[in-house]
């Protein structure tokens, strides 16, 4: 994960502030509501921020009927994810134009890595009992360090849904610590709060809060799993508590949405909440991923209409 | 190559929405248009015309026509014509027509959406997602009380030919506010556009005819000022509507005083935007956000003022000033901007010159480095902070984006700091906390109180102001009222022209002191011995209290002689009374804070007090007025009934849950109005009395009594029913003394919230007009007289209506 910013560090634990959480849903709503209609992207910078969201794609699979082929084939699209003439087409064959990462289970990091053996396409892995967190701590920690050791650069951890809804804090803060301790200076990690699990958007805001103070590089709405995945109500609250957290820490952590996200018009409209509440810096993949699977298809299919001014057939874009 | 620019920089780029079918609308009219008179576009040869620009780019859309009194007079004749049958169609049927216009609107929905940019400059987000939908929504809900008017609204009847006069600010918006519950009831309606924004009320003439409307149901005249005045001054108008400023809506005030024509008016604001420190702070900021930059900021309700608690003030100053860098401001058929242009150069100007007041008056400036237009009539989202209510610009009405700050420390300060105002349209208050945020709603003095939320606007809700932000209210069932008139009820005609009698020797009001009287044929006469000299005070503050002036008046009985004296009050007796008045609303607990079942406890206990002097009671009546003692009994026992009627009432008139599209809660409170000032009827001296205050002190209001001029002793024999029945003090004050020359300080005082007048028509026009002083309500008899001991004449819905005034709360909920 290439930065030019200083990554975050574990920060001591600010109950106070925590505890001063305020968030309205309904006024949270509105503002979901608005937004997108106030921000229509068309035309060319339509298909340059498409551009920029397959950029900020963690291609994932993460399913119980993963085969190492299944990896393969992903990570030749994480590799080529737009045709080669529409790239011509786009004049932008020179680009590297590449996802961010490919996200899969501890188990299949090994296929994935030796996938994308001479990019610098970084595999990433879930881990500490995804997606239920409901494994005793030592066998979570066991696993984040399985999946680096088999050279994953990027772990996504799941808390313990638990801390948050019984208000435990502190349980909260340490377990996620312990995850960043291990995961070190080896692998970035990306926090999954499971927005989906919690009982109300102020507890999104403070488990984003506390997540950061113990040191996420990355706050993620979703397992995919959840029955609720990644809304942009989840979205703005957690992308407030990161604008939050930069103001008081100078530290910029980074947003991943994840579950749910499927049309490239949903794709824009997290951009533009991104740049609206947090800039652009926001936008580029060391600080935004987008957590997809079957999203990155209806992008193409966009940018062949820009391109081309038809609508794309599904089956002549290449399977990921 | 761009794409790669953009792929680094993600810029936005235009989203232009297409003008297309607007222009050519425009074309097929050869970009002139006449008048819509009877379904039908009219163009007298010889008309002068208007021009409409689009303010973004100051190019000309099209000229429409200025319309004279011949036109006028065509449309209010084309008006009145099709009342003979509209107002007599089922409402079943008119339901039908209204069903038929909202399914229309939404049929050429986009269209309307950009002609409306295009003309006045707001957003087409704005217009396509706000101002249409809800043009539509008025036209369903109204239908719905079209089909329920019969069975709901029996006791009513359409007031008749109505015209009404809306702003450019939401040019369907408020023809839809104006013009949905005027037809649903069985009006029919000239409207007036306003000058700069004149074409979508024209396509939307096109879209009711298409929609199948009978002819003259709805007629719209283009036109300048000249034009609203005719409609205004016009004879056989029957209700006036306006929305606009408040200096308009003063002149239109004294235009129609006296006249008869109903009105109603919805004005200026300055409306507060309140938080406290445990607000959802970025909620907040983008509440402020649709509250001052919605519209441009050229908005009545717009929250322009505010008011955030001293702790978190810098924390949310900061945010707010980063959130105001990522406003973009642009050509309004673009789809992703949030502001667009301002609707003219003269209102551009106007606001321009407010934020160099600001500055002089020590404001400290902030814009955001954002580009706007080089070209049209483009201004960028503007806080000044630092300001002090002292500072005109935190009391005035800018009407543009420009957003003044102040701070306060403590919730009751919050609330002062809220209510200092002229105006009471619309207020937001921002807190987690239910009971702060529920207490500070029912406390600001405001016609809509939005918690957690701002600019929210539904047809079931009702709009309108307090205080000099107008009266009546659009929406909801509170907003039919302004087109209805009690069955029992004829339109008056008031037999006073006040062009007529201007060189009368006393001017209105003005009166000399009584001088003592030689005893006469009846009365005191041989009973003075008898009897010990008992000369009525004054009832103020609880306290009985001699005139200020020391005079006395006599008190005649039928055949001439002295039946009793009272206090001859005056200028300073009033000022007394409303002090005493507004004591009582500031005590602890204050009157309308008590309780209901309070009230009505006191109100019993009148009754019961008066019952048990009832012979008394109908004893003097018989000797002041020469009537039979049968007839005085009647009375007192209506009197008596009347107060058990307001003591039903005191806990039974709260207001409604209103069924919005709000997830929430939005709650319709009857608030009391304030201090009333009372000017009885002569023909029932005891119950016109009762009939009028028991309303008005049921509801928490609190009154000044003029009593009859002529037979006052009622009312001051009633004083002491009121000290015997835990009346608190300054509920209740009672100044005798000539009628009008009480009325007059009463009307011209400031700090009196409405006047209600039964006396003669040219009082009645002196009140309506004076009122315009603070916008305060009024209810006058124009010299006719009713029948109080009718319940229907005497005890109907309208004496609540008049006692009440409806603040929506809008509540949304969810955690």
């Amino acid at each position: 994960m290439d930065s030019n910013h200083n990554r975050n560090q574990v920060m001591p634990l600010d109950l106070g502030w925590v505890m001063r959480a305020r968030v309205n849903r309904s006024a949270v709503e509105r503002r979901i509501t608005s937004l997108p209609a106030r921000r229509s992207i068309k035309k060319e910078w339509q298909a340059a921020w498409f551009l920029r969201a397959i950029t900020c794609l963690d291609l994932t699979t993460l399913a119980g009927d993963d085969t190492p082929g299944r990896v393969r084939r992903l990570c030749a699209k994480a590799i080529q994810p737009l045709r080669p003439d529409m790239l011509t087409a786009l004049g932008i064959s020179d680009q590297k134009i590449h996802v961010g990462a490919v996200c899969v289970y501890p188990s299949r990091v090994r296929d994935a890595v030796e996938a994308l053996k001479g990019t610098d396409i970084p595999v990433a892995s879930v881990a500490t009992g995804f997606p239920a967190g409901q494994t005793p701590l030592p066998q979570r920690i066991a696993e984040i360090e399985q999946a680096i050791e088999a050279g994953a650069r990027e772990i996504d951890v799941v808390i313990t849904r638990t801390h948050v809804l019984t208000g435990n804090w502190q349980a909260l803060y340490d377990e996620v610590r312990q995850f960043r301790e291990t995961c070190g200076d080896s692998a970035h990690m990306k926090t999954i709060l499971a927005t989906g699990d919690l009982a109300t958007l102020k507890q999104v805001y403070q488990a984003s809060l506390v997540a950061m103070m113990a040191g996420s590089d990355f706050i993620k709405t979703s397992t995919g799993k959840e029955s609720v995945n990644a809304t942009l109500e989840f979205g703005l609250v957690m992308a407030r508590a990161i604008r939050e957290y930069w103001e008081r820490t100078g530290y910029q952590v980074g947003f991943k949405p994840a579950g749910g996200l499927s049309k490239a018009k949903q794709t824009l409209a997290w951009q533009a909440m991104m740049k609206e509440e947090l800039g652009v810096d926001w936008l580029m993949p060391d600080l935004f991923r987008i957590g997809a699977s079957g999203l990155l298809t209806d992008l193409e299919r966009q940018l062949y209409h820009y391109i081309t001014g038809h609508y794309a057939a599904r089956h002549h874009m290449p399977m990921g | 190559m761009s794409i790669l620019k953009t792929f680094e920089t993600l810029d936005y780029g235009p989203a232009p929405e297409s003008p297309a079918a607007a222009k050519a609308w425009l074309e097929d009219h050869k970009r002139k248009f006449g008048l819509f008179i009877n379904n039908q576009w009219v163009t007298p040869p010889d008309s002068t015309y208007y021009p409409s620009y689009d303010p973004s780019s100051g190019e000309k859309l099209a000229d429409t026509l200025q319309a004279g009194q011949a036109e006028v007079d065509a449309a209010v004749s084309a008006a009145r014509q099709a009342f003979t049958s509209w107002g007599k169609t089922p409402g079943q049927d008119r339901a039908r027509y209204l069903y038929s216009i909202a399914r229309n609107i939404q049929k050429h929905h986009r269209l309307l959406a950009v002609l409306e940019s295009m003309d006045n400059g707001k957003p087409i987000r704005e217009s396509r997602d706000i101002d249409v939908p809800l043009l539509a929504r008025h036209f369903y809900y109204y239908a719905g009380w079209a089909q329920l008017m019969e069975t709901e609204l029996d006791d009513y009847q359409p007031v008749g030919v109505v015209g009404q006069i809306i702003p450019w600010n939401f040019p369907l918006l408020m023809l839809a506010w104006k013009i949905a519950p005027a037809i649903a009831m069985g009006n029919t309606v000239v409207l007036k556009p306003a000058s700069y924004t004149r074409l979508s009320a024209l396509l939307f003439a096109e879209i009711i005819a298409e929609a199948g409307l009978p002819p003259g149901v709805i007629n719209i005249i283009t036109g300048s000022s000249k034009a609203g005045n005719m409609i205004v001054t016009h004879p056989d108008v029957d209700k006036i509507a306006f929305t606009g400023s408040t200096d308009v809506g003063r002149i239109l005030r004294r235009q129609t005083a006296g006249s008869g024509k109903k009105l109603s008016l919805e004005l200026g604001g300055k409306s507060p935007f309140v938080v406290f420190e445990d607000a959802d702070l970025d909620g907040a900021v983008e509440g402020v956000v649709d509250a001052i930059w919605f519209n441009q900021g050229q908005v009545c309700c717009a929250g322009s003022r505010l008011l955030v608690q001293e702790n978190v003030a810098d924390t949310f100053l900061n945010k707010l000033k980063e959130r105001m860098g990522h406003l973009r401001v642009g050509d309004p058929l673009d789809k992703c901007i949030d502001m667009g242009a301002i609707v003219d150069q003269t209102q551009w100007d106007t606001i321009d010159s407010w934020v160099k007041t600001g500055l002089k008056e020590g404001g400290e400036l902030f814009q955001p480095d954002i580009e706007l237009p080089k070209k049209g009539l483009f201004y960028p989202p503007t806080l000044i902070c630092n300001l002090e209510p002292a500072a005109e610009t935190v009391q005035e009405e800018i009407f543009g984006p420009v957003l003044v700050s102040l701070t306060f420390r403590s919730p009751s300060e919050a609330i002062a700091l809220a209510n200092n105002t002229r105006y009471g349209l619309a207020a937001s208050v921002w807190s987690e906390n239910i009971n702060l945020a529920l207490d500070v709603a029912s406390k600001i003095k405001a016609g809509s109180v939005w918690v957690n939320c701002t600019n929210l606007f539904d047809a079931a809700s009702g709009f309108g102001g307090y205080r000099e932000s107008g009266f009546g209210r659009e929406g909801g069932i509170e907003g039919l009222f302004e087109y209805l008139r009690p069955t029992w009820q004829a339109r008056p005609r008031p037999e006073y022209d006040p062009n007529a009698t201007q060189k009368k020797k006393t001017p209105w009001g003005e009166t000399i002191p009584a001088r003592p009287t030689l005893p006469g044929k009846d009365g005191m006469d041989g009973r003075a011995l008898s009897q010990i000299d008992r000369t009525p005070k004054m009832y103020i503050g609880g306290k009985q209290v001699r005139p200020d002036g020391h005079y006395t008046r006599a008190v005649y009985g039928p055949r001439g002689g002295l039946v009793g004296q009272v206090g001859d009050g005056n200028r300073k007796d009033i000022r007394d009374a409303v002090e005493a008045a507004h004591a009582a609303h500031i005590a602890k607990p204050g009157w309308a804070m008590r309780h209901g079942f309070n009230r009505s406890q006191i109100l019993y206990f009148i009754a019961e007090n008066l019952s048990a002097r009832q012979d008394e009671f109908a004893d003097r009546l018989a000797s002041m007025t020469g009537r039979s003692k049968k007839s005085a009994q009647e009375e007192v026992e209506t009197a008596i009934k009347r107060l058990f009627t307001y003591a039903a009432w005191a806990d039974k008139y709260g207001g409604a849950v209103q069924e919005t599209t709000l997830r929430g809660i939005t709650v319709a409170v009857n608030e009391p109005i304030g201090v009333i000032g009372i000017a009885c009827p002569d023909e029932y001296p005891l119950l016109g009395f009762v009939a009028l205050m028991a309303p008005a002190i049921a509801r928490g209001n609190t009154v000044v009594m003029i009593p009859s001029q002529k037979y006052p002793l009622s009312a001051t024999d009633f004083y002491q029913v009121l000290d015997t029945s835990d009346v608190p003090a300054g509920v209740v004050n009672i100044v005798t003394g000539d009628r009008d020359h009480l009325t007059k300080t009463l009307i011209q005082h400031e700090d009196v919230d409405s006047v209600w007048y039964f006396g003669s028509a040219q009082g009645s026009y002196h009140v309506e007009y004076e009122s315009a002083v603070n916008m305060k309500r009024t209810w006058v008899s124009y010299g006719s007289k009713r029948n109080w001991l009718d319940q229907h004449q005497g005890a109907g819905h309208e004496f609540l209506h008049e006692a009440t005034q409806v603040k929506n709360i809008w509540v949304p909920t969810g955690e």
